[in-house]
C-alpha cells in the first residue's frame, strides 16, 4: 500500500512538471512563437498525464485528457490551426485540467460539472478542423477498442519502421520488446533482427547496443499512432519510420542513407530524429534532478544553522584567549567560518525556487478575471527565473492572487473608458521578479487610471475609518487600502471587493517578513512592489541590549542608529517623548517599556536610539541601551514549543550560545498610538495560554 | 498525550523531583532529558511561571518554573537547580526544578486519584498521588501545566 501511494505521489509531482510545461507551452503558442517542437511538448505533457491517470484509474483525468489531446494533436498535424479563439480553449482546457488533477490528488473522482462545457468547447475547436483521413481515426483511437467510422475504407498501410535503440534507451529502462508489442497491437508485424552494427569481435563492447530491428508493420491506424508508441523513447534511438507506399513513388529511395527525408507522410511536426547525431542526446536532456522531502532538507538547514553557531562560539572563546591574530588555529577557525557560509548558501539554495509557477498561474487568474469584469487584458511577466524560497512562493500565491484580481477588478478601466482615454483597450498587467539587495522585489503593475485619491478617502471617512475633519497627505490615502474593512468597489463583485482584500494581502506579505508598499500616478496607472526576504531562515539584524537582555532589531526597516543630544530630546504630554532628527520630531519608544522589561522610564540621553521606519512609514526612534553589531542570524521559531509573543517575531541563538529575541517593531511601534495601544494590551493579556484555545 | 498516566500500561515509571518543598513526578516517557540550569533569555509579557527561553541544541524552549506553577514562590537561584526537559504534544519545554531525586516504578492501581480541595489553582495538573518512602509524590500533567490540552478537573 505504502510504495502504491509513494508512485501515486510520484504521478502527482510529475503531473505538476508535465502542467508547468503545458502552460508555458500553450504560452508561446499565445504568443505567436511557438514551433512544431513546442506543440510536440504540449501534446506530451497532456498525453503523459493520460497515461499516468489511467494506471491510477481516475476516469474523469482519463477522459478529459483524451479530447484535449485529441485537439492538439489535430494541431501538431496543422489539421487545426492555432487561432487565438482555440488556443484560448486549450489555456482554458488546462487550467481545468490542473483543476482535475487536484481533484484527483485530493481523492475527489467525480467529474465535476464543468466538464461537459470544456469538453463541448474542445469538440467545438474540432469541428472546425480539416478533416482528412484519420482525423476521426486519430481522435477517437485511444480507446480500447478501435472504433472504425464510416469514412470510406480504412485502407492498411504497410510501414517499414527502422529502430535502433542507444544505450540511454536501455539504461533508462525501456524495454524493446515492450514497444514491438505494442506495435502488434496495431496490426500484423514482422520483425526482423539487424545485425548490421556488429562490428568486429575484439571491438566487440558489451555495454554498447548494437543491435537494430527492421519491424513491418500492416495495420490501418494513421501513422501518428504508430509514433506515438515511440513518444517515450523519442530521442533514445534512432528511428525510421516510412510506408511501402512512399517508397514506391519516392524518386530516389535511399532507405539506408536518408530515410529520413523519404516519407512524404513524415509527419512535417515531427523533427527528422534520424539525422540527430548520437552524442547530441547529451546536451538536449535537462539537468538531472533529485527528490527530496522537504524534512531532509529543513534537517540540513538546521545542523547548518548549529553549525554556524558553533563556528562564532569557537570564534568568540579564541578572542578571549588574545591570541595572536596570524596564529594558525585563528586563520583555520576563519577558514571553518567561510566553509560554513559555503554550505549554508549552498543549502538554502536548495530550497530557492522559480517564481515561474506562481506567475503562471496568475495567467489564469487574468483569464478568469477577464471573464469576469469583461475587461480585456494582457499579462506580462518578467523575471520568473527569480529564485526564492519555497514557502516564500507557496505561501505567495493567495496574496498574489488576490492582488492581480484587484488590478483586473479595480485597476484598470472599462475599454470603453480606455478608449475615451487615448489608450489601447486592452489593459496591461505587468508582474516581475527581481532579486535587489538580499530581497525579492515583485511588483504588480497595471496601466489603469491611477487610484482615485479623493473616492478613497471619502469611502474611509463614510465607513468611519478616518475622523471626517483629518487631513491625510498622498502615501496615507494610499495606506487606507490595506486598512480592514475597505473595499472601493461601489457594489460587491464577485471577485474582489467584499472589503477582505488587501489587508489580508499585507497581512501575509508581513508574515513573511516583507513589505509592500504602493505607486500610483494618475491616469497611468497603480504599481503594488511587494518586497521579501530570500529565505525565512536567516535575516540581518542588528543586534542591541536591552535591559540586561540581548535583542536583534532587523535590519530591513532600520534607518540609521544616533546617539542622541540632550537638546533633541523633548517632553510631548505626561509620558510621551520625542526625539527632533532631521526636522521632524519623532516618537520615542522604550523598547524595554515596550516589552515589560523593567517599570518606569529611563533617561533618553544615556541610550542610543535606532530610527525605523514602520509599515505605515511612519517614523519611531526605539530606544535601546546600546548597540553591538549588525549580523546574520539564525531563525529560531518560538511557536513550535511556546506560542506567539506580541513584540517579538522569533528568536535566535547567539555566539554564547544565549538565546536572543528577534523584535516586530512594528508592534512596538504600534504601540505608541494610543489606539493601537490598547490592541496590543489585548492581545498580551491572553497570552501566551490563549494561543492553544 | 491527554493525562501523564496510561491506564492501559499496569507498571508505569516515573522520574521523581523536588521543588517548593513538595515531591512530583513525571512520567518517564514524556522526559527527554535532564540539564544542568543555565541562564535564560526572559519572554516579555510572560506569565509568572515562565522563566524565559533556552537554546537546547539549536531548539529554543521555553523554561516553566514549576515551583511558580503551582503558586509556590519561585525557585531560588542556586547552582544546583536542574532543568528536566520534557515533550509534550509536538512541544518540548524545560520545567526548573531543584533537584531529581529517583526513578519510581508503581503499579497502577498504586496510583491514587487526588481528593476534591479546596480551589488550588495548580490542583488540576495534579493527574494522582503515588506513596513513596519519603511521602507523597505528585503526578503531574504536563498538559495542564502549560496550558495546553489541559485536563478538566473531574
Amino acid at each position: 500500500m505504502g510504495s502504491q501511494n509513494s508512485i501515486r505521489d510520484m504521478f502527482f509531482e510529475e503531473s505538476e512538471e508535465l502542467l508547468e510545461q503545458l502552460i508555458d507551452g500553450l504560452g508561446l503558442i499565445a504568443a505567436g512563437q511557438a514551433d512544431d517542437e513546442t506543440v510536440n511538448a504540449v501534446f506530451r505533457s497532456v498525453h503523459s498525464i493520460k497515461g499516468g491517470a489511467g494506471a491510477f484509474g481516475f476516469s474523469a483525468l482519463v477522459d478529459f485528457s483524451h479530447r484535449f489531446e485529441t485537439v492538439l494533436d489535430a494541431v501538431r498535424s496543422h489539421r487545426l490551426e492555432a487561432s487565438a479563439g482555440i488556443v484560448l480553449t486549450l489555456q482554458r482546457s488546462a487550467d481545468f485540467l490542473t483543476d482535475l488533477v487536484e481533484r484527483a490528488r485530493r481523492g475527489d473522482t467525480e467529474t465535476p460539472e464543468q466538464a461537459d462545457s470544456f469538453l463541448a468547447a474542445l469538440d467545438q475547436c474540432l469541428a472546425g478542423a480539416s478533416a482528412p483521413d484519420g482525423l476521426v481515426a486519430s481522435a477517437f483511437g485511444f480507446a480500447a477498442q478501435p472504433i472504425l467510422l464510416d469514412l470510406g475504407e480504412p485502407a492498411t498501410e504497410v510501414f517499414e519502421i527502422r529502430f535502433k535503440p542507444f544505450g540511454r534507451l536501455y539504461s533508462n529502462g525501456h524495454n524493446p520488446a515492450m514497444i514491438v508489442a505494442s506495435l502488434a497491437d496495431l496490426g500484423e508485424t514482422t520483425t526482423h533482427l539487424q545485425t548490421e552494427g556488429m562490428g568486429e569481435l575484439a571491438d566487440f563492447d558489451p555495454a554498447a547496443p548494437c543491435l537494430g530491428w527492421l519491424i513491418e508493420l500492416e495495420t490501418s491506424a494513421p501513422e501518428t499512432k504508430v509514433r506515438e508508441v515511440f513518444d517515450f523513447v523519442d530521442g533514445l534511438c534512432d528511428l525510421h519510420i516510412s510506408t511501402r507506399l512512399d517508397e514506391a513513388a519516392a524518386p530516389e529511395p535511399h532507405p539506408q542513407v536518408a530515410p529520413a527525408s523519404s516519407g512524404a507522410t513524415q509527419a512535417s511536426s515531427s523533427p527528422p530524429q534520424s539525422v540527430r547525431p548520437t552524442a547530441e542526446p547529451a546536451d538536449n536532456t535537462p539537468k538531472s534532478t533529485l527528490r527530496v522531502e522537504l524534512d531532509r532538507v529543513d534537517r540540513l538547514i538546521n545542523a547548518v544553522g548549529e553549525l554556524i553557531i558553533n563556528q562564532s562560539m569557537i570564534a568568540q572563546r579564541l578572542q578571549e584567549l588574545r591570541l595572536a591574530t596570524d596564529a594558525d588555529v585563528v586563520t583555520h577557525v576563519e577558514d571553518y567560518r567561510l566553509l560554513a557560509r559555503d554550505i549554508q548558501e549552498a543549502v538554502m539554495a536548495i530550497r530557492a525556487q522559480p517564481v515561474k509557477p506562481l506567475f503562471q498561474r496568475m495567467s489564469r487568474i487574468v483569464r478568469e478575471a477577464e471573464e469576469a469584469t469583461g475587461k480585456k487584458v494582457k499579462l506580462q511577466t518578467s523575471g520568473e527565473g527569480t529564485e526564492v524560497d519555497k514557502t516564500v512562493v507557496e505561501r505567495l500565491s493567495d496574496p498574489l492572487t488576490h492582488m492581480v484580481r484587484n488590478s483586473v477588478d479595480h485597476g484598470l478601466e472599462k475599454p470603453e473608458a480606455r478608449l475615451a482615454a487615448g489608450k489601447d483597450p486592452i489593459g496591461t498587467i505587468t508582474l516581475s521578479a527581481v532579486h535587489r539587495s538580499g530581497m525579492v522585489v515583485i511588483t504588480i503593475r497595471d496601466d489603469g487610471a491611477g487610484l482615485n485619491r479623493p473616492k478613497i478617502l471619502e469611502i474611509a471617512r463614510s465607513k468611519g475609518l478616518v475622523a471626517p475633519d483629518l487631513e491625510l497627505a498622498d502615501s496615507e490615502i494610499d495606506a487606507l487600502l490595506f486598512m480592514p474593512g475597505f473595499s472601493t468597489a461601489d457594489r460587491v463583485s464577485n471577485l474582489s471587493g467584499r472589503g477582505v482584500g488587501l489587508d489580508v494581502v499585507k497581512n501575509a506579505v508581513s508574515t513573511l517578513g516583507g513589505r509592500i508598499t504602493i505607486a500610483t500616478t494618475p491616469g497611468q496607472g497603480t504599481e503594488f512592489i511587494i518586497s521579501l526576504p530570500l529565505t525565512l531562515a536567516v535575516l540581518d539584524g542588528m543586534v542591541v541590549s536591552v535591559a540586561g537582555q540581548t535583542l536583534v532589531i532587523p535590519i530591513t526597516s532600520i534607518l540609521e542608529t544616533i546617539v542622541p543630544e540632550e537638546s533633541d530630546v523633548h517632553q510631548f504630554g505626561a509620558s510621551d517623548q520625542l526625539l527632533f532628527v532631521r526636522g521632524r520630531y519623532v516618537p520615542l519608544v522604550d523598547v524595554a517599556e515596550g516589552l515589560g522589561l523593567s517599570g518606569g522610564l529611563r533617561d533618553p540621553r544615556k541610550c542610543q536610539v535606532v530610527l525605523m521606519e514602520t509599515e505605515e512609514h511612519a517614523l519611531v526612534a526605539l530606544m535601546v541601551d546600546r548597540i553591538h553589531d549588525q549580523r546574520q542570524v539564525v531563525i529560531k521559531g518560538l511557536e513550535s514549543n511556546y506560542g506567539t509573543v506580541p513584540g517579538v517575531s522569533a528568536a535566535t541563538v547567539l555566539g554564547d550560545g544565549q538565546v536572543a529575541l528577534i523584535l516586530d517593531p512594528d508592534v512596538l511601534a504600534r504601540n505608541v498610538s494610543p489606539a493601537a495601544n490598547s490592541g496590543l494590551l489585548r492581545i498580551s493579556e491572553g497570552m501566551p495560554h490563549a494561543v492553544s484555545h | 498525550m491527554q493525562s501523564a498516566i496510561d491506564a492501559t500500561r499496569l507498571d508505569l515509571e516515573f522520574v521523581a523531583f523536588c521543588t517548593g518543598g513538595q515531591n512530583f513526578s513525571l512520567d518517564i516517557s514524556q522526559v527527554r532529558e535532564i540539564r544542568r540550569w543555565s541562564p535564560v533569555s526572559s519572554l516579555p509579557h510572560s506569565p509568572e511561571e515562565v522563566l524565559g527561553v533556552m537554546n537546547l541544541r539549536g531548539s529554543v524552549i521555553p523554561i516553566y518554573d514549576l515551583a511558580a506553577r503551582f503558586g509556590l514562590p519561585r525557585t531560588p537561584h542556586n547552582e544546583r537547580n536542574v532543568v528536566v526537559v520534557a515533550a509534550h504534544g509536538g512541544k518540548t519545554l524545560g520545567l526548573l526544578v531543584e533537584s531529581v531525586s529517583e526513578i519510581l516504578s508503581v503499579k497502577n492501581e498504586d496510583i491514587q486519584t487526588p481528593p476534591d480541595t479546596r480551589g488550588d489553582s495548580g490542583r488540576q495538573a495534579i493527574t494522582g498521588i503515588i506513596t513513596t518512602d519519603e511521602g507523597m509524590s505528585r503526578v503531574i500533567d504536563l498538559g495542564a501545566v502549560i496550558g495546553f490540552g489541559g485536563k478538566a478537573p473531574q
